[in-house]
């Protein structure tokens, strides 16, 4: 190693320019180190900072205030024709007992404006709530119950303390008067702070209090298995095709190409052509999970055609020509070794391909799942909307307790995603094979 | 019966078919000195498709056959006046006649509406018993025909792989017509539109107030409507730039980081955990966007003494980048994986630091992957709804202003075709026109990456 660097200096001399610049380079090397660390703590900031968000504003979304009264299960007022059905009950003056029972627990308030003051209380669906109730229990019918009300959004929020008693009253939207009657009820305890029902089990509604994702869950999953019924074998039956059977030709050629560029269309774009031609051509309903599911069908059919083809693809040839070589035909070996192989891989591409289309919301606005639909939908023809939808419906509203519940449907939503992804993640790690 | 109960009917015969398919060929096994030439349940498999395969087609048939016909014959009780007017009198003709079937009741019904709706009552009625009879006399039929031509030297397994053959082609076939459906849905809109409007005024077009459509035909002078989509396009690729300015960096570094510095446990955290950020749907970004981001966004440019827009093209762009930096890092990390590691210990060798043996030689060498990555994501930017349509304004400015209010392309799509759309109108239409340029964006800018790729791609094995 003797021989003199091309630049004429000596292994000395570059042994020396070597050491002068050595600090500069390691200065610059922990630079770009901490841009790498720098970079991933953005991401995960970014990350800590949605769920913290969401998680902050969420959590008290799953929770709300009611209000028990005791009431008086007047069969006569409740049930005027006396036959206990949703028919005869629906005659019935379940308002008018409610608040009966609200004046007597505030003390018999005079005055209409006092009246009309306390009825501001409570939720405008108490009396469907003690319908139900009363469906429920008719052996109470007579008595006097204590049943547990919602209480109207506004006072919800300033139960939560966000509504301040400082502000004066023509700028707050809950009056001096109904702040007394809160109190008065608080002080006879009769105020708690419960877990929503109303979150899980109420439907769209246009009162926050009583607005509910039950509808959009229901439809949400009516809508993934029309998808999945359409998406998987669709995907499946593509994939094994390209991979096993399709001769090099153009044709196949131009299938691939358009798979990829399907791959790569905005999802807004699948719900244009769902309205131009389900809607539109086709004379199909709007708003029906039957619709929203084959646009995320033909929207998520490419996510699980490349990825089946991957897990194909994985299996080993050594495992075709073995059933070949003992007799099998070609679709045989398909069927009966490479499909069952390659499922892990499938199955992993399948879920992940659903979790997309469950948190899908743009192509289901263009076919009409944003109308306002309070029943929950019975059936796969029956117009209904989906969460990511209600999530975005909700987001519109003004009030506070929307933007909880809001928030609340997000977590719903969010866990249901993390843990479709999460049973991707393990069955890859647990169930394909290394070959 | 329904469609669903005949289709469940069909298959039930179609199962029964296939028991005594198999049933009779396990019969010829052990009576018939020939072996078989298929399995049994091959034999009952394809006596199962010769009966439910015409069945479904035949009714597909009448499916989609019976409405037209009708439709035909319902031309007989049409007055004179919507015979010789347009084919929106024809569609309202029909619209009205649908109405008396599904016992819709708006008033007035004129006589020849009553008469063609009842006589659509009864074509349908008709229709559904000869659809009945039909459907399952073609099962029945066929599956004897097939159960007939059992025998030990009958090649069922044969016929039945060549059927699964077909239906596979046939499955890879959806790719291609769900094409050929995104592209005639928006371009016969699309020309539609563009007969009403001059091609020259949107594509060049520096105004776009298509709501004044309404005060234009109403003659109130309330305004002209006017479809120039350049402010939307300057909007959407405002937003995109900034979205890139976030995601770029720190997707890259990150990846870099990733795959060259951080060990197998701290990767092993980090990118699941990437992987969460991707799988947040859009519509939980948008609320971040619009509820956290952007009143942060105005109340420090306020603090700042700047004017912004409370729906400003900065929140949502920012929201936007960090929905698009796992993408870029997962997609760059591929890349600079795929750098064989020869060329790293390479640098080492000559004694580059590792930061050196990145800079000047993993980068290079990824650099067209790297490319690609950044390119989709410029189309995915283009292409997402959900954020702009909750952060991002409905006002078309034309701004380069990233502090004031912009409207992009996919949020006026949602916008003008959520609710009811008349598709006569040059509003509801320019959606359509808007779209097939939102797909000849995204499509252009696919190809441009697939084409760096495969054009600056360093074989190295």
């Amino acid at each position: 190693m003797t021989d003199v660097s091309p630049k004429g200096l000596s292994p000395k001399q570059a042994s020396e320019r070597v050491a002068l610049s050595i600090t500069s380079r390691n200065r610059k090397e922990a630079r770009f180190l901490f841009l790498g660390q720098l970079a991933v703590a953005v991401a995960m900031g970014f990350l800590i900072l949605l769920f913290a968000g969401i998680l902050n504003k969420g959590m008290p979304g799953f929770f709300q205030y009611y209000v028990a009264l005791d009431v008086r299960l007047d069969a006569g007022r409740l049930d005027p024709t006396n036959q206990m059905t949703l028919e005869s009950l629906a005659g019935g003056d379940f308002d008018g007992v409610i608040r009966d029972s609200l004046y007597q627990a505030l003390g018999n308030p005079e005055g209409r404006k006092a009246k009309r003051e306390a009825r501001r209380l409570i939720s405008s669906g108490s009396g469907q709530r003690l319908m139900t109730y009363v469906l429920d229990h008719p052996e109470h019918l007579g008595s006097t119950v204590s049943v547990q009300f919602a209480v109207d959004d506004d006072v919800d929020t300033f139960l939560r303390g966000l509504i301040s008693r400082e502000i004066p009253e023509m700028d707050r939207r809950i009056s001096d008067q109904l702040i007394d009657y809160i109190d008065a009820l608080d002080a006879q305890g009769r105020i708690s702070y419960e877990i929503s029902d109303y979150l899980f089990f109420g439907s769209a509604s246009r009162d926050a209090e009583m607005a509910g994702i039950r509808g959009a869950l229901v439809g949400s999953i009516l809508t993934l298995l029309v998808c999945v019924v359409i998406a998987f074998p669709l995907g499946v039956a593509t994939a094994v095709y390209l991979e096993e059977m399709a001769p090099k030709n153009r044709l196949t050629e131009i299938i691939e190409i358009n798979i990829n560029n399907l791959a790569a269309v905005p999802s807004v774009v699948f719900g244009i052509m769902g309205l131009a031609i389900f809607i539109v051509a086709f004379g199909m309903p709007r708003s029906i999970p039957l619709v929203g599911g084959v646009v995320l069908a033909l929207m998520t059919l490419p996510t699980i055609i490349i990825s089946s083809r991957a897990a194909i693809r994985a299996v080993p040839p050594s495992i075709r020509d073995a059933a070949l070589g003992i007799g099998a035909s070609k679709i045989q070996t398909i069927m009966h070794h490479v499909l069952p192989l390659a499922m892990p891989g499938i199955l992993t591409g399948t879920i992940i391909g659903m979790a997309q289309a469950l948190g899908e919301t743009a192509p289901l606005l263009m076919i009409g799942m944003v109308a306002f639909i309070v029943d929950v939908p019975s059936g796969i023809n029956d117009p209904g909307t989906v969460l990511p939808v209600q999530i975005f419906m909700w987001a519109d509203f003004a009030e506070r307790m929307f933007i909880q519940k809001t928030s609340a449907a997000i977590i719903i939503l969010l866990t249901f995603l993390i843990t479709m992804n999460a049973a991707a993640i393990f069955l890859r790690k647990k169930l394909e094979r290394r070959w | 019966m329904s469609l669903t109960n005949l289709m469940l009917t069909v298959l039930m015969i179609a199962a029964l078919f296939f028991i005594a398919g198999q049933r009779l060929a396990l019969a010829l096994r052990s009576s018939s000195a020939d072996r078989l030439h298929s399995l049994p349940h091959y034999h009952g498999m394809w006596v199962a498709i010769t009966s439910a395969l015409p069945a479904l087609f035949v009714l597909l048939l009448i499916v989609i056959g019976k409405d037209l016909l009708f439709q035909f014959w319902a031309r007989d009780y049409f007055p004179q006046d919507v015979l010789d007017g347009d084919a929106v009198a024809r569609a309202i003709a029909l619209a009205k006649i649908s109405n008396i079937i599904d016992g819709i009741d708006f008033g007035e019904i004129e006589p020849w509406v009553q008469a063609a709706g009842n006589a659509w009552i009864r074509w349908e009625a008709n229709a559904t018993v000869t659809a009945n009879f039909l459907v399952l006399m073609v099962s029945i039929a066929g599956g004897l025909l097939g159960y007939r031509r059992i025998h030990t030297s009958f090649r069922s397994r044969n016929n039945v792989e060549r059927v699964l053959t077909w239906i596979l082609i046939g499955s890879s076939f959806v790719a291609i017509l769900t094409t050929i459906g995104i592209v005639l849905s928006v371009l016969f809109e699309s020309i539609r539109f563009f007969n009403l409007i001059p091609p020259q005024d949107f594509l060049f077009g520096l105004e776009w107030n298509p709501q004044f459509e309404g005060a234009e035909r109403a003659g109130s002078g309330g305004g002209t409507a006017t479809y120039g989509m350049i402010p939307m396009f300057v909007g959407t690729f405002l937003i995109s730039a900034i979205a890139l300015i976030v995601a770029v960096p720190v997707g890259l570094f990150s990846a870099i980081y990733l795959a060259e510095y951080a060990t197998p446990r701290i990767r092993g955290v980090v990118k699941p955990l990437l992987e969460i950020l991707a799988g947040v749907p859009t519509v939980v970004y948008g609320f971040f966007a619009a509820l956290t981001v952007a009143p942060f966004v105005k109340s420090l440019g306020e603090s700042m003494g700047l004017e912004v827009a409370s729906e400003s093209a900065l929140a949502a762009g920012l929201v936007m980048g960090m929905m698009i930096i796992p993408l870029i890092s997962s997609l760059s990390d591929d890349v600079i994986n795929a750098v064989p590691q020869s060329l790293r210990d390479a640098a080492y060798g000559l004694g580059s630091t590792r930061s050196e043996a990145v800079r000047l030689i993993v980068l290079p060498a990824a650099l067209p992957g790297i490319v690609a990555a950044v390119i989709l994501a410029v189309s995915r930017a283009v292409g997402e709804t959900m954020i702009v349509v909750m952060a991002a304004g409905l006002a078309a400015n034309l701004s380069f202003n990233p502090l004031d209010a912009v409207t992009t392309v996919t949020s006026q799509i949602v916008t003008i075709l959520v609710g009811d759309q008349e598709f006569e109108s040059a509003k509801t239409l320019s959606a359509f026109a808007l779209a097939l340029m939102l797909i000849v964006t995204t499509l252009a800018l696919n190809y441009f990456a697939l084409q760096i790729v495969k054009r600056y791609r360093e074989q190295y094995d």
